[in-house]
């Protein structure tokens, strides 16, 4: 069977380009690049192209950091734990402010750094499911908050916060802003020139490179400290022997994924429109979030009558890859948080699926995953008992 | 946390076949029409169950022989993730040829059961078991419906723990016979709570009735008040030392002397404790409206005198300052 990955906001197929980049670096190049012999030295021109790949890719400036983490989580980790430890816990300041549809690694450090005495406020999205700089001034104060950290784009939605007013607002009144890029690299422009962002995180396979791999942007002039103590790789900020391939790898991948920036806003973009399009002709189907307002990849759906984990499961006996925030889907049976925070619709944690597409998606995948999605609804709604009785009373 | 849980993703691994294969082909999938039922002479019974902002939901249709009560067909409608349709269907399958009566005594737990494929393996991992009890619900609603009796009536027990079937008595009992003092206790000893875990306290997936935290809480304080109330015996009044006697006397005065006088606005002080052969004195003053009330010095002595006479021994004498 032919399978079609439309879960590229979890994660993407590494590029044949970047696989073959970082070949060398398993058994020819392995050396530690902290060593002094030719082992060692013969990585680093190879380390400085990625280097400057990832600052072009972000334009970020010669005085300024990236970094090398193993993924966004631990960049984010490494902020929020940092700014507690910097300026929390000897009482400078007191507060972070976060949002209330952050994905989990940025949630669970927030609700960590809680538990040892810090005060975090969760601030609320407006009804098209973004953060307003208006809604934020209400809550930052700068004798108190110590940092606010918020998504660029959101992982479920696709919403693109507006990051450029939101750090300006945070600069004008001293108080540190962090951003997890995670789900906008290579999709929407990232510029920490444009956006006065403090510190920025990413991970390199959400942009088809590897896993295993992140950066963290921290800007020239503010302060991390190190979330691993050890050796002095990265200056001592981020001890661990460095993933020399891995950071090739990522390097090639943000210049690809940079490069790529107007075939996802044409070509990926038309190709959801054109998915989001036809599922919007079935009945009883809802888009969650301006199209506008999205990155040019991603649907966040809402099936009237079909429960979302019944839904990908019969998407994936089709072979698609789909996901959902459905409470059925998870563990804990705890709705996606940011559904709850949309509240737009109830129903929408029981039946929200996201279909998300990368460059790599294909227009005659597209056709299939239409036809399975319209199979699926189908079927799924033959099994359930309103969207039967909903033949009868239109508008239920 | 152990090797088998370092891997992510594994719940639709944990399905069973029979549930995969139920779920891509339902044998009882449909609706019974009125007409239908006319065509068999017999009682089309519809059963509605859950809501879809709950996250699931499903209508049970029954045909049912009047005169055996006998269910000849069952069929359902259902909204909700694989384990929830594929237990519809099991329960059509297991309630078919039954009669009401003996297609209520059918659970969760027997629809899991006979979506295993193997005995000792669980057909649905254990945090959508839950999603298993919406089958054994609408049963019971369909049968009242069949009986036009509420549902209430048919449930013999309080169940508190839906996933697992285990009722408020059996946890109670489990508590107390075992001197359990957790909760995870409690899901040891009877699978409560094991599941879906909403039932072992609020702000889970579902809200209750009952928690296991607060049974598990007001248990242990019955049993610790039922040990208070025997401990004296093991150790009488009289054997005790001044300074705990005088313990034991705040204790009863703060339990039943003091809130009767608070709500006329007075109050006691125990000013001095003196032993004086067999007989321990308690030296009270008045405080508040109790002050210079004519009662005082002989009703209200009284009264104090005998609920710690009765609580703790004959040989006490109270005495106003």
């Amino acid at each position: 069977m032919e399978r079609i990955y439309l879960d590229s906001n979890a994660t993407t197929v590494v590029d044949p380009r970047v696989k073959e980049a970082m070949e060398p670096f398993w058994s020819q190049m392995y050396g530690n690049p902290n060593s002094l012999h030719s082992f060692g030295t013969e990585v680093h021109p190879y380390m400085r192209i990625a280097f400057d790949r990832l600052y072009a890719g972000i334009h970020a400036r010669d005085g300024d950091d990236i970094f090398l983490t193993s993924c966004a989580t631990e960049s984010n980790n490494t902020v929020i734990k940092s700014v507690y430890y910097d300026l929390i816990a000897p009482g400078k300041k007191t507060e972070i402010v976060t949002t209330q549809v952050e994905h989990p690694c940025v949630a669970n450090a927030c609700r960590f750094v809680e538990g040892l005495g810090a005060k975090v406020l969760y601030l609320p999205v407006n009804r098209d499911g973004i953060v307003e700089p208006a809604a934020l001034k209400e809550y930052i104060h700068p004798d108190r908050t110590a940092l606010v950290s918020i998504m660029w784009a959101n992982n479920e939605t696709g919403l693109v916060f507006p990051i450029r007013e939101l750090a300006a607002l945070c600069r004008e009144n001293g108080i540190l802003f962090h951003t997890d890029a995670v789900q906008a690299i290579g999709k929407v422009p990232v510029d920490v020139q444009a956006a006065p962002v403090d510190f920025l995180s990413f991970s390199a396979h959400k942009f088809h490179g590897p896993k295993g791999v992140g950066g963290l942007f921290v800007r020239a002039g503010s302060k991390i400290i190190p979330l691993f103590h050890g050796g002095e790789q990265m200056g001592g900020k981020r001890a661990g022997t460095i993933n020399a391939g891995g950071l090739v790898g990522m390097g090639l991948a943000m210049e690809l994924a940079v490069q790529g920036l107007s075939y996802e806003d044409t070509s990926v973009r038309r190709m959801r429109d054109r998915l989001e399009d036809a599922i919007l002709e079935i009945e009883g189907t809802a888009v969650i979030g301006r199209r506008d307002l999205r990155t040019p990849n991603t649907i966040l759906v809402s099936v009237k009558g079909v429960e979302g984990e019944a839904m990908i499961w019969d998407l994936n006996r089709q072979g698609v890859a789909a996901s959902t925030g459905s409470a059925c889907a998870s563990e804990s049976l705890e709705p996606n948080p940011t559904f709850v925070a949309m509240c737009i619709d109830s129903e929408l944690a029981h039946t929200g699926v996201r279909l998300s597409l990368s460059r790599f998606t294909t227009e005659s995948e597209i056709d299939a995953a239409i036809a399975a999605i319209r199979s699926s609804i189908a079927r799924l709604r033959k099994i359930s008992p309103r969207a039967s009785r909903g033949g009868e009373k239109r508008g239920n | 946390m152990a090797k088998s849980d370092l891997i992510g993703g594994t719940l639709w691994e944990s399905y069973s076949s029979k549930v995969n294969d139920r779920m891509l082909n339902p044998r009882h999938l449909g609706e019974i029409t009125e007409a239908d039922a006319a065509a068999r002479g017999a009682r089309l019974v519809v059963a509605d169950w859950g809501a879809e902002v709950c996250g699931d939901a499903i209508r049970a249709f029954w045909l049912v022989d009047a005169k055996s009560s006998r269910i000849l067909d069952a069929k359902y409608k259902t909204f909700g993730c694989g384990s929830a349709i594929a237990s519809s269907d099991m329960m059509c399958e297991l309630i078919i040829g039954k009669t009401v009566d003996e297609a209520m005594k059918i659970t969760n737990i027997d629809v899991e059961r006979a979506l295993r494929d193997d005995e000792d393996t669980a057909a649905i991992p254990p945090q959508k078991m839950h999603c298993s009890v919406m089958a054994y619900d609408v049963i019971r609603k369909a049968a009242a419906e069949y009986k036009g009796v509420d549902m209430d009536s048919l449930e013999e027990e309080e169940i508190v723990c839906q996933c697992a079937r285990v009722s408020l008595r059996t946890i109670k009992e489990v508590i107390r016979i075992n001197d359990l003092k957790t909760v995870e206790d409690i899901t040891h000893y009877t699978k409560a709570g094991a599941f879906c875990k909403s039932c072992i306290r609020p702000g889970g997936h579902e809200s209750r009735k009952r928690y296991l935290v607060d049974i598990l809480r007001d248990v242990r304080a019955e049993m610790e008040r039922e040990r208070a109330r025997t401990a004296p015996e093991a150790k009488s009044f009289a054997e005790l030392g001044l300074i705990q006697k005088h313990r034991a006397v705040e204790k009863i005065l703060d339990e039943k002397v003091r809130p009767n006088l608070l709500k006329d606005g007075g109050n006691i002080e125990v000013v001095d404790m003196k032993q004086s052969g067999d007989v321990t004195e308690v030296h009270i003053s008045y405080l508040g409206a109790c002050k210079g009330c004519p009662s005082a010095a002989v009703g209200t002595l009284t009264y104090i005198e005998d609920f710690l006479k009765a609580e703790l021994d004959d040989r006490i004498k109270v005495l106003p300052v």
